[in-house]
């Protein structure tokens, strides 16, 4: 084990800010939409345009970002360090520039491509799905198929060069917004349900997609039913081969709890709630004072804490070519839960403020926090509901028998 | 960068395992503990052989001359085994004689990495007081008086280390075993596995070996750790059994482990526990390199680390229905085990109330 911020990591810290002083300027920051800290952790859109997209590819070409994709696909190729990553990100936050993108293209579909993807399909995609010019959507959930994702029937059916497809996708992130999808179709109608699926790529222009928006809990719609009439999907729009596209899924959906199973969400929601602790008065004194409130942050900055070197350890595990095994089987669930204590852990502390909705000017940090607890509730769902991981740690990770899986 | 184990620390971990499987087994745990001082000498010597007395000593003075982390990965076997023997005051004491005066490091420290002198560490006073500023036995005169309440393996201690106070504020003690004026009385413990006594001092003869409290902030913070690490060991050891019995009961005709409710409870134990390892590595690894985060990361890792423990067994236990009540089975050595790490130096909620002091909230 070795944390120190030796020498070499002193001068890589120069090193990006030096970098980032010469391109990202004030004036840059200055531009910038004013998107809070916050607002940004939950998902608001980060820039993507001229001077963001040169700050990223002068970034990637450093290998200050993208480190683990290669650099002719415009990744900065370099071995995992969750040091100089966390300078890295420390840098980036300190000057307001805009780093890596963690929507669902780059941190999803990016490590899917790389891994199964022909080289045509990389040229296409990769580099401009990294600068954020392509974005993405994840067709995979079904009304009919949600935990049990491989009984999904939306079809694909090969006419001449084109796959034509038909059904329906449900709690589609983005489908507004994306200019593509990558989606989970039944190509193989006379296979074993696992084996019929093929992985495609559908163009979110291409006629007969119909998006309609679904209206949240929270009142926002960030989630879409997506309708497919006879969509007719260029032949060579396939990752991986014809009926394999359950295998080539399961590398994106590791992608996905490792991007859910990242605790900076539940950090940024932490450090917001002791700020919100000490800047609170209730009945006339510091919420931080109460000695309640004090065990609960206390206990809650343990977790958040083991969260954060639990992704230390699994980094380095897997720089040593190791998955990490229950240390990275369990991310997922432990930090959304650990999310969704530390969001309402804040609203206690809102006390009877947390009746007023997000958006709402005398509600705390205009009710960031409240935003962060409803969306917390969708995470936890997001890439697997909890009962679903609580299956795959029994299984995979403590051997214990497989459930129904018909 | 790196924040795993060396091939050293694995291969460390593996060797103490198998020296322990071998001669402390389970049945062997309940024969020590059922003998009248609970302590096994030659255990502690073979242990003693393997660097586990002498693992943080310099090794000018005839130890291993590692680091905390090492020692907590061994803390950490010695907690999936359920070990008994002075492992942690003589850790703690260890750790107190090297901040203290170079005398006495030279008179004991050699015999401590050897095996031979074995160390305890007196400290609580009165009901959970543990803070060497608030202290009530009093040195003068090359002497203590006062009362110490709950001190591991006193009788098989050959130093005792003395957190005590004087005219000068707080301070650090070394009484020598059969001292006069020491009135040592066995409590009936709940962990079977680690003895404790209350010690009197009248009048006792002792050399202040350390003037200050940093001696005795230090072996505290190091048994937090130590501690931490011990329940993450018995947390996988129960949650190990657990998975075994799982595997092998069957009911409804078929075995248990395959029914959801027993799945998800064991699965919940493992989210709880994994990502926890990686915090008393750290707080073990900020001991001794990052000495402004050490004592928030002890209070952290042992509060948080304990209370897992507890659910894990309370867990365990049940999940194994009656027999898991039983005294013949084994579970509940490591279920006592529990109870000592979550009150020896303190409760959860004490620490965590010492955290958040320390973050200046």
């Amino acid at each position: 084990m070795n944390l120190k911020y030796s020498e070499e990591y002193q001068l890589f810290r120069e090193e990006v800010r030096q970098f980032l002083k010469e391109n990202w300027t004030a004036q840059d920051v200055a531009d910038n939409p004013r998107v809070s800290e916050m607002a940004q952790g939950l998902g608001s859109s980060p820039r993507t345009d001229e001077r963001a997209t040169a700050l990223r590819r002068a970034a990637a070409k450093r290998g200050y970002i993208y480190r683990h994709v290669p650099r002719k696909y415009g990744g900065g190729e370099q071995p995992p360090d969750p040091l100089k990553a966390t300078i890295i990100a420390e840098e980036f936050k300190a000057a307001k520039a805009p780093g890596a993108l963690m929507s669902q293209g780059p941190a999803m579909l990016v490590p899917t491509l790389l891994a199964h993807g022909t080289e045509e399909q990389k040229q296409k995609f990769l580099e401009k799905t990294l600068l954020g010019h392509i974005r993405w959507c994840q067709g995979y959930s079904e009304p009919g198929a949600g935990s049990d994702l491989a009984s999904l029937r939306t079809t694909a059916v090969l006419e001449g060069d084109h796959w034509v497809v038909n059904g329906q996708k449900i709690w589609t992130s983005n489908a507004r917004e994306a200019d593509y999808m990558f989606a989970l179709v039944r190509t193989e109608p006379d296979e074993p349900k696992h084996d019929g699926i093929s992985y495609l790529l559908i163009d979110m222009r291409t006629p007969g997609i119909d998006v309609r928006p679904l209206r949240q809990m929270d009142g926002d719609a960030h989630f879409n039913e997506v309708f497919f009439d006879n969509v007719r999907v260029p032949r060579d729009s396939m990752i991986g081969e014809r009926g394999r596209g359950w295998y080539v899924s399961r590398s994106t959906l590791k992608a996905e709890r490792a991007l859910i199973g990242n605790a900076s969400m539940a950090r940024r929601t932490f450090d917001g709630a002791v700020l919100l602790a000490q800047s609170t008065q209730v009945r006339g004194r510091p919420a931080i004072e109460d000695p309640v409130l004090r065990d609960r942050l206390a206990d809650l900055e343990s977790r958040l804490l083991a969260a954060e070197y639990n992704g230390f350890r699994l980094l380095t595990a897997s720089a040593r070519g190791d998955d990490g095994g229950l240390a990275g089987l369990v991310t997922k669930l432990h930090t959304s839960t650990l999310a969704y204590d530390v969001a309402k852990l804040a609203i206690d502390i809102s006390s009877d403020a947390a009746m007023l909705a997000p958006g709402e000017p005398r509600a705390p940090f205009a009710g960031m926090l409240v935003q962060a607890y409803f969306m917390y509730y969708a995470l936890a769902i997001g890439g697997g509901a909890p009962n679903i991981q609580r299956n795959v740690i029994g299984e995979r990770g403590l051997g214990l028998p497989r459930d129904m899986r018909r | 960068m790196d924040f795993g184990l060396t091939e050293e620390q694995t291969l460390l971990q593996d060797t103490v395992r198998k020296y322990i499987q071998a001669e402390c087994p389970a049945s062997r745990v309940r024969e020590i503990m059922e003998s009248d001082d609970a302590y096994d000498p030659t255990l502690w010597r073979g242990l003693a052989e393997l660097g586990v007395a002498g693992m943080t000593i310099p090794e000018e003075h005839g130890g291993v001359g590692l680091e905390l982390l090492d020692l907590a990965l061994v803390a950490d076997v010695l907690g999936w085994a359920c070990t008994p023997g002075p492992f942690l005051g003589n850790a703690m004491g260890t750790t107190a004689l090297c901040a203290s005066d170079p005398e006495a490091q030279k008179r004991w420290l050699p015999g401590v990495a050897a095996g031979d002198t074995v160390l305890t560490f007196a400290l609580g006073e009165g009901v959970g007081e543990w803070d060497a500023a608030a202290l009530t036995t009093r040195g003068a005169d090359g002497t203590l008086t006062g009362e110490k309440s709950l001190v591991p393996f006193a009788d098989a201690a050959d130093v005792m280390l003395v957190a005590a106070v004087d005219d000068d504020g707080p301070g650090l003690w070394a009484v020598e075993r059969g001292a006069r004026g020491m009135e040592i009385t066995a409590l009936s413990g709940i962990d079977l596995s680690r003895p404790v006594s209350h010690v009197r001092f009248e009048g006792t003869n002792a050399t202040k070996i350390a003037s200050g409290r940093t001696a005795t902030d230090r072996a505290r913070d190091v048994g937090l750790v130590l501690l931490a690490a011990d329940a993450s060991g018995g947390s996988h050891r129960c949650l190990e059994m657990t998975r075994d019995y799982a595997l092998t009961r069957e009911q409804f005709g078929q075995i248990i482990g395959a029914f959801q409710g027993v799945k998800h409870q064991l699965a919940n134990l493992a989210c709880d526990l994994e990502p926890a390892v990686s915090l008393w590595w750290y707080a073990a690894h900020a001991f001794d390199h990052i000495r402004d985060r050490a004592e928030r990361h002890a209070a952290l890792a042992k509060s948080h680390l304990s209370d897992i423990y507890d659910t894990t067994v309370r867990y365990a236990i049940e999940l194994h229905g009656g027999i898991g009540f039983t005294w013949e089975y084994d579970l509940h050595l490591w279920f006592r085990r529990s109870m000592f790490d979550r009150a020896f130096l303190g409760e959860s909620s004490y620490h965590r109330k010492r955290a958040a002091d320390l973050a200046g909230w």
